[in-house]
């Protein structure tokens, strides 16, 4: 996973709520078995009409906005199915960073393991983020994980919370199984008496 | 230990804890693992290039269901080139792994939360996961039962473990009695309405009340699979005598004095009395109707008798935006009355209300009756086992007499991954579980609904109140 420490780019504004997986990528693109390639698809409804053609008004399709890696979204970003592929769609199109007022579990932890950050703040900041991004041309965002804060160089300023492990593996970019099974030892003693429980045997 | 009154998930929780290193997630250990074909692949690739190997085959099963076309032809020759692959990586990946696996001509093929329960494979007490989020299905028997991503599918292979931080607690209780004509989808429905798709994000609820309590397993298995669209992590029931009733006999419930020790340990995580919950909250279930989802998400529904809100009457803009985004795509406007509103396809079918419960209803409703000349309808049951039971008891004659499609088991049209969608601009009473722009199908409009409401709204070609309908006793008996 690539590491993420700080970053500074421009931000798209997408002023949706409930943005759901479905959404982030169609299921028509989940048939495949590869882990790479998704960014054409990324938000594919609602960027191509169904003859192809490019939806003018949607945001990615704004130039003023081709570049962005951090994307901002109003609450419950990421709801529904627990599709990564949400998450690799928005890595392969150069996402490392959402921003919005609440993120639905499973989606936030997709996001993780894909070296996303997902920065919560309140709706009223991301409502000026979003204006901001709407109204002021090439509006760029820094966001620090080392720092926890999010700046414009204009006066906005906020910091965000995150979980100090989330943080860490972040930062380190680390592979969960690998951190994991540095409690091996652990985990054969507890499952050899784990499996004496038959009562909660699969077959 | 404490003598600290426990709920029924911290029971649950606290016999799967392996470590509890400091400053990080608990590892928490995987009773079960389901897996099916889409979100399997990159997560076996990892364990492939890694060099690992599934740890426990023995706690992960396989089917194939969210691909696989639902007529016996296309199921012969598939098609879509990508998905046949997809299929038959999972095959191979079966194979290479040792995992078995429930194949499209396995009489235990189905929807991988319908084939768990009936196979006497979810159990109370289990720890579940699944790469898919209606995993929470399984809760209906007091297991703690959640969806991951492919990651996560992939650690639990290696490591039969995930690290979780742990959620909060959600007590939901339903007392009293279910009107005539209400559900087990309406209860959920009414819930996701009542607190909205975030509502219940970072928690676990526990269904708890006289209602549920009252609910059959299929029913509480309606009401645990959506809790995902609540936000929640997953969603429980304690389990009762009839849990035990239904599992008894399963294939692989336990037998003989194994039973008897299983039964005993189940019994024991129950919610204590005086445990503490971080929210609770009572619904009154005499207060309960039908509901029917109007928008394009499923916190946006209504009582059957209501009409299409009106977004000018949201203050906050981005709601209001929302509200009115999902009324031009769903083609209706403010004020209309739901019952008014015609369809143009039914599916009944999914994990939601796929199971043999859900056929009786709706074969119920149907029975006598022709569906409506401009409506085409179908019925996908959710495993072979529950097509199987539905032929023993001829509820597919009632059904292709009124005109539906009898189908062969999978996702069907609840997602649209297969050949079964909804051409741009149809509108649908779908008993499954979502109702997201383009779900079942590019353009295509969804309304959610209990079995026993699109069953008659396939007859009247549009939603009718079943609390009014005529119930053909001859014909069902
Ligand atoms: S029936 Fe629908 S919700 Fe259930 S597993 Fe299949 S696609 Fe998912």
């Amino acid at each position: 996973m690539q590491p993420f420490k700080t970053l500074t780019s421009l931000a798209a504004p997408l002023d949706r709520t409930n943005v759901d997986t479905d959404q982030i990528i169609p299921k028509q693109f989940l048939k495949r078995i590869e882990r790479t390639g998704y960014g054409d698809f990324l938000f594919f409804d609602w960027r191509q009409t169904p003859d192809g053609k490019p939806v003018a008004d949607f945001v990615l399709n704004d130039p003023r906005y081709a570049g962005a890696h951090i994307l901002i979204a109003g609450k419950n970003f990421g709801c529904g199915s627990s599709r990564e592929h949400a998450a690799w769609a928005l890595s392969d199109f150069g996402f490392r960073c959402v921003i919005a007022p609440t993120f639905a579990d499973i989606f936030f932890s997709n996001a993780g393991k894909n070296g996303i950050l997902l920065v919560k703040l309140g709706e009223e900041e991301v409502g000026i983020l979003l204006s901001n991004a709407q109204t002021i041309p090439g509006y760029k965002l820094t966001v620090s994980l080392e720092d926890q804060t999010l700046t414009d160089g204009q006066g906005f300023s906020a910091k965000f919370e995150v979980d100090p492990f989330r943080k860490f593996c972040l930062l380190e970019g680390l592979d969960d199984i690998g951190l994991t099974l540095r409690h091996a030892t652990e985990l054969d003693t507890y499952e050899a008496q784990h499996d004496e429980a038959v009562w909660l045997k699969a077959k | 230990m404490s003598n600290t009154p426990k709920t029924l998930f911290e029971k649950v929780w606290e016999q799967h804890v392996v470590v509890e290193p400091k400053g990080e997630p608990t590892i928490l250990y995987i009773d079960l693992q389901l897996v099916h074909e889409v979100t399997s692949p990159q997560a076996f690739e990892g364990l492939r290039l890694a060099g690992r190997p599934v740890r426990r085959p023995d706690r992960t099963i396989a089917t194939i269901d969210h691909n696989v076309p639902t007529t016996i032809e296309g199921r012969l020759h598939i098609l879509d080139q990508i998905a046949a692959k997809q299929i038959a990586t999972l095959r191979q990946n079966c194979a290479d792994f040792g995992v078995e696996l429930y194949d499209v001509d396995s009489p235990n093929q189905g929807i991988v939360h319908v084939i768990g329960p009936e196979l006497g494979i979810t159990k109370p007490g289990m720890t579940i996961v699944c790469g898919d989020s209606h995993t929470s299905t399984h809760g209906a028997f007091g297991a703690l039962a959640f969806g991951i991503g492919t990651s996560e599918v992939e650690h639990v292979m290696a490591t039969q473990t995930l690290p979780q931080s742990k959620p909060k607690t959600f007590r939901i209780a339903v007392e009293g009695e279910l009107p005539l004509g209400v559900t087990a989808k309406d209860i959920i429905l009414a819930i996701i309405g009542k607190i909205g798709t975030d509502g219940a994000t970072g928690y676990v609820i526990e269904y708890a009340g006289s209602a549920i309590r009252s609910l059959s397993i299929e029913g509480r298995m309606t009401v645990c699979n959506m809790s995902i669209e609540a936000g929640a992590r997953a969603g429980m029931i304690a389990p009762d005598e009839k849990t035990f009733a239904y599992l008894k006999g399963r294939r692989f419930a336990p037998q003989g004095a194994a039973w008897d020790k299983a039964v005993e340990e189940w019994n024991k995580l129950p919610t204590d009395e005086g445990a503490k919950f971080d929210r609770e909250m009572v619904i009154d279930a005499a207060q309960l109707v039908p509901y029917v989802s109007w928008g394009t998400n499923p916190g946006m529904v209504a009582p059957v008798t209501a009409t299409i809100p009106d977004p000018a009457k949201t203050d906050n803009e981005l709601d209001r935006k929302s509200l009115e985004r999902a009324l031009e795509y769903m083609d209706i406007h403010a004020g209309t009355p739901l019952t008014e509103i015609a369809i143009d396809r039914v599916f009944i079918g999914s994990c939601t209300n796929g199971r043999i419960e859900d056929l009786r209803a709706a074969a119920k409703i149907v029975a006598g009756h022709k569906v409506s000349s401009h409506v085409s309808a179908m019925v996908v049951p959710g495993s072979q086992l529950v097509k199987e039971q539905a032929e023993q008891e001829g509820l597919d004659t009632i059904f292709k007499d009124a005109g539906f499609d009898w189908r062969e088991p999978g996702c069907s049209m609840c997602l649209g991954m297969n050949p079964d969608i909804l051409s741009p601009g149809e509108r649908c009473a779908s008993t499954s579980n979502r109702n997201f722009e383009g779900r079942q199908g590019r353009g295509g409009r969804t309304h959610l609904v209990s079995p026993e409401m699109a069953a008659a709204a396939a007859i009247a070609g549009h939603f009718v109140d079943i609390r009014t309908w005529e119930v053909n006793e001859e014909v069902t008996a």
